[in-house]
């Protein structure tokens, strides 16, 4: 095969790389490397969770029933849809389909919409009802009462609305960096800048999109199914 | 890590599709067995049904089945040190004997 120097979609590669692919193939192992500290930031959350699960598993229980999982499973739905048209998004480009990639990179902004949607619903409940972290607790033990099933308010039930909050926050601030990044490959793709030769940006911000969805995958059972 | 110019593989679409309705069905799966108590294992299942939804996302939407070694050992080494973190923070709390024990 010869060696394409320059391309339909008018990029060049920058000239500390070998080649094209070299600049793919760097670029994208960045991404990866990013992606780990994703991983290792959002873990230690999740490690925290484990262990005052453990010394108050009690706290979790209660803290749970004011998660409502036909919201959370909606979510989950939204976010894995919005993988698959990421996904398509970058088969499109690859095929060089260029209307089929915007459709499907919109789709996804789409997703990213309807999940901060039910997300605002979801916060804007537990908001009303006083349910902040730490100090913001405002929650009235007899009104909570109906929520939870004659199960006891713990005192300390602001500890599950910290994790949650800073869970759940942590993780929106990441869709809607995500929707500004699929914003920007979605403006690129629609002019013509990407096709099978070049699409790296589109490969890198839906790297970050999978995050996203992977992270999710894992708070959906944690925080709206403890039982 | 080949530098040379080549093809990037391409996934076909039914591949995505199929993945696509199985991280559903998982998902039917995880809201599923959360209704049945397994006991000690709940927490077990739970992320036993999510880690099989993260590799079928990392395996194929991420295209890291295809991709090099490189990357994998990059996002592995990040799980294990996750991992690592979770299990001596977990041996530490569950080991404690509490103040008020007659121990």
């Amino acid at each position: 095969m010869s060696t394409v120097k320059s391309s339909s979609t008018g990029h060049h590669h920058a000239h500390h790389y070998e080649s094209a692919d070299h600049e793919y193939q760097s670029s994208k192992q960045g991404v990866w490397l990013f992606l780990c500290t994703e991983i290792l930031m959002f873990g230690g959350l999740f490690v925290g969770y484990a262990i005052f699960h453990h010394l108050f598993p009690e706290t979790f229980k209660v803290g749970s029933k004011f998660t409502d999982v036909r919201y959370g499973a909606t979510n989950t739905v939204v976010l894995l849809a919005s993988s698959l048209s990421m996904a398509l998004g970058i088969y499109y480009n690859q095929i060089r389909d260029k209307n089929k990639a915007v459709m499907a990179l919109l789709f996804t902004l789409l997703c990213g919409v309807i999940f901060m949607v039910i997300k605002y619903l979801e916060y804007s409940h537990k908001i009303h009802l006083g349910l902040m972290p730490g100090d913001w607790y405002r929650g009235n033990a007899e009104e909570l009462a109906q929520y939870v099933g004659g199960l006891e308010i713990p005192k300390n039930l602001p500890l599950y609305f910290s994790f949650y909050f800073m869970m759940t926050g942590l993780h929106g601030i990441h869709v809607l960096v995500g929707m500004g990044l699929i914003t920007w490959v979605t403006i690129r793709t629609a002019r013509g800048e990407f096709g099978p030769e070049y699409y790296t940006p589109v490969e890198g911000v839906g790297l970050f999109w999978h995050l996203v969805d992977l992270v999710w995958i894992y708070l959906f059972p944690l925080l709206y199914l403890v039982s | 890590m080949a530098h040379g110019t080549h093809e990037h593989h391409i996934i076909p679409l039914k591949t995505y599709w199929t993945v696509f309705a199985a991280l559903i069905f998982l998902t039917v799966v995880t809201v599923a067995a959360a209704q049945i108590d397994f006991g000690a294992l709940n927490a077990l299942v739970a992320f036993g049904i999510a880690s099989v939804k993260a590799s079928l996302v990392l395996g194929i939407f991420m295209h890291l089945k295809y991709d090099n070694m490189m990357n994998r050992v990059i996002i592995g080494s990040g799980v294990f040190f996750l991992l690592l973190f979770w299990f001596f923070s977990i041996i530490d709390i569950v080991t404690r004997i509490p103040q008020n024990s007659t121990l």
